[in-house]
């Protein structure tokens, strides 16, 4: 599915990620974990294609295809996904209108017919109901005025609309009380399918009691530290990020092929 | 006969020596404005005498007045004796023969709109000889009119059918020394729109000037009066969402509304006049004067207007509060892409009790696009409880764009309660990425954002108009980011 190959990427003039390498095959659940400017959002960031980021050297394989030649919207259509840490906020455009366009410029691409109004909200409530969130929402111009909880919700019910083939979720456990993120979470495991991975970013070992990864990474000064199973996150929770950094540098590891 | 006369007497008869109704050449005065240039279009138009004595009055009064420098856009002067002031009825031999001959660039921008095969052909101003459904639509529709009572014609036709109500009310909203431009329009204006809504009388349709029959061509000075008789109620459509085809460099339009008591106009202007090249060059200078007074109590006044075309925009759709329990709104869209420049707003003038007024403002600015919004509100010392609101909004594209907001408030009585909100934000790089990163193009992203911008101001367009609007704004755009 995904096969990072030694990247190197800097934001500005300043090098980010200094050799990653990871591979991510159909139906896993990968999690990447680390302290705060390890570079776990540039990552996310790389992988989506957002154009502050500069990639100096390496590759990405994406289902056979260089990831890295294509555009954001062409990334997205051939099915990558990124669930924002900060959902933005785009007054005076409902919801649901951005929903309806999105899915059916994806599916258009894709060949096939493009949704109407009925059809797409009948697929839309349906799976606002996995994510226990209220029709109104709908409504609602994207993510404004919307909690913090409420905006994470609205990523995932994005997600399970444009069912992605590779779903980057970019610390969507951040600012969610342990409700919203058992709701969150729920949402998540049920799009989880053998023909989905998923790459989990994030700083805490709280999101993975809820979300079991298949493989754990640990992020840290731009390199993956330290590959393992889930085991490798309560190890962390134990010990801090200190631990890793007394040992880990230099050590280049990957799983999961 | 004094000399002046004479001489115009000799051209006239020149003129139709030469066979004025066929040939273009003759039908056109000679460039250059004066009395006797004044005079001539009044004849030509067979005009009662006051309202020659009208026109010359405002002709005298233009002659001491400067064009306005306080505007915040910039052009070359205007040589005034460089304008051909009169040369309808046009023939439009001048124009290319066939679509062939059109500029492709508009004919994309017209396919893009949506806009009938047949229709591009007269906006794009290729001789038609052939008869269009619309003027059989335009028929009908006068007769159901009528029935109402309701008069929906050209200026000229209502110069000779009702001159009554021209005398009545032609500069009463707008007076000729208003200022420079208007000044121009009331000595040369060419022809327009005419409207009475008798009273008591709630006009079926919306009025559009896509429906009146001879509305091509009204010309570069083009004249508007519209009144609502008491307990009346109209919503009237002016412009077009195509770009439309345009000789004339220099626009200068006065639309003038009146409101009796009680009743309600409702105006909606989308504009988009040839705005230029991608350098600014050859776009239309649109200096227009729109005002509406709320003469009557509890009459009501809405302007709407989208205004995305022309190179130059210099507008202030304004209304006078005149009438206890009048009501004033203006909403706005304005977009100035690549070498545009608008300087566009309002004038909310309260004068009676109990007054309110609302103003929405929304201007987007993309590529080297220069805007200002500029508005007044004043609260005179009669005005008790006067209220205002006002919302002000700007939205950049680009780092080369600009937007000034110059809001000024006057208020003389103590009761008056008027709020000033404004923003000024650039379309975000987080949003691009985000609706991208959901499968937009930048192209629809820019769009979907612009139009969310854009969504107070569109919801009080009439249903179709709003489409419109939002597929032109999405036109209009393209290639300003990225």
């Amino acid at each position: 599915m995904l096969i990072i190959k030694d990247l190197h990427a800097s934001v500005g003039d300043k090098p980010i990620l200094k050799g990653i390498n990871l591979t991510v095959n159909a139906g896993e659940v990968h999690a990447i974990m680390g302290p705060n400017g390890s570079g776990k959002s540039t990552l996310s960031n790389v992988l989506a294609g957002r154009e502050n980021v500069t990639v100096t050297s390496g590759s990405i394989e994406y289902l056979g295809q260089d990831l890295l030649a294509l555009e954001v919207e062409e990334r997205a259509r051939a099915g990558v996904f990124l669930a924002f840490q900060y959902p933005v906020e785009i007054p005076g455009v409902g919801n649901v209108y951005l929903l309806k366009a999105a899915l059916n410029a994806q599916r258009k691409h894709r060949g096939l017919p493009e949704l109407d109004a009925m059809e797409f909200l009948a697929l839309v409530k349906d799976k606002m109901k996995l994510m226990e969130m209220n029709e109104s929402m709908l409504y609602r111009a994207v993510n404004e005025g919307f909690s913090g909880g409420e905006k994470k919700r609205n990523e995932i019910l994005q997600m399970a609309v444009l069912e992605p083939k590779l779903a980057i979720l970019d610390e969507t456990d951040s600012g969610l009380d342990i409700d919203a993120l058992k709701i969150v979470a729920n949402g998540v495991n049920s799009l989880r399918h053998p023909e989905r991975s998923m790459i989990l970013v994030t700083h805490y070992q709280r999101l993975l009691d809820y979300i079991k990864p298949d493989y754990v990474h640990v992020l840290a000064a731009g390199r993956i530290v330290r590959s393992g199973g889930p085991e490798l996150a309560h190890e962390l929770e134990k010990q801090g990020y200190a631990w890793i950094g007394n040992e880990g540098s230099g050590q280049e590891v990957s799983s999961g092929s | 006969m004094s000399d002046s006369a004479s001489t115009l007497e000799a051209i006239i008869s020149q003129e139709y020596q030469h066979g004025f109704e066929t040939s273009v050449e003759a039908d056109a005065l000679p460039r250059g404005l004066s009395e006797d240039t004044v005079r001539m279009i009044s004849a030509k138009k067979n005009e009662p005498e006051f309202l020659l004595e009208w026109r010359l009055a405002a002709f005298r009064r233009w002659l001491d007045m400067k064009p306005p420098e306080w505007a915040s856009v910039h052009h070359p002067p205007i040589d005034y004796q460089d304008i051909i002031y009169y040369s309808a009825p046009k023939s439009q031999k001048d124009g290319p023969k066939s679509l062939d001959e059109v500029d492709p660039e508009l004919l994309k921008t017209y396919e893009k709109l949506g806009i009938p095969l047949h229709e591009r052909a007269i906006l794009a101003g290729v001789a038609v000889d052939a008869v269009f459904d619309s003027v059989s639509v335009a028929t009908t529709f006068k007769d159901k009119l009528a029935e109402k009572g309701i008069i929906f014609c050209s200026f000229s036709e209502a110069v000779q059918e009702h001159p009554e109500l021209v005398r009545q009310y032609l500069g009463s909203v707008v007076p000729v020394q208003d200022n420079f431009y208007a000044a121009l329009n009331s000595a040369v204006f060419s022809d327009g729109s005419f409207v009475y809504i008798p009273p008591g009388v709630r006009c079926p349709m919306e009025l559009s000037t896509y429906f009146r029959i001879n509305a091509k061509n009204t010309g570069q000075f083009e004249r508007t009066l519209i009144i609502a008789d008491r307990d009346s109620y109209v919503s009237y459509l002016e412009g077009c969402t195509a770009p439309m085809r345009d000789e004339n460099q220099l626009h200068a339009a006065v639309v003038e509304l009146v409101a009796l008591e009680n009743a309600q106009i409702k105006y909606s202007t989308v504009q988009n006049w040839y705005p230029g090249d991608k350098e600014g060059r050859g776009g239309i200078y649109n200096f227009v004067t729109k005002r509406g007074d709320c003469r009557g109590a509890h009459s009501k006044i809405s302007w709407t207007q989208v205004e995305t075309g022309s190179a130059i925009t210099w507008k202030y759709p304004s209304v006078i509060l005149r009438g206890d329990h009048s009501v004033g709104e203006f909403y706005s869209v304005a977009l100035t892409n690549h070498r545009q420049q608008a300087d566009t707003g309002t004038k909310m003038i309260h004068m009676g009790k109990n007054t309110r007024s609302t103003i929405i403002s929304k201007g987007i600015s993309a590529g080297f696009g220069h805007q200002a919004y500029r508005g007044l509100v004043r609260i005179a010392r009669a005005a008790q409880n006067a209220r205002n609101y006002t919302q002000c909004d700007s939205l950049l594209l680009g780092d080369r764009c600009a937007a000034h907001t110059f809001p000024y408030i006057e208020v003389k009585n103590a009761s008056a309660k008027v709020e000033h909100e404004a923003s000024t934000s650039r379309i975000g790089e987080d949003q691009l990425f985000f609706c991208r990163q959901r499968g937009l193009t930048m192209e629809d992203a820019v769009s979907m954002i612009v139009n969310g911008f854009c969504k107070e101001v569109f919801k009080e367009l009439p249903m179709e108009f709003a489409v419109e609007a939002q597929k032109l704004l999405g036109v209009s755009l393209e290639g300003s980011v990225g």
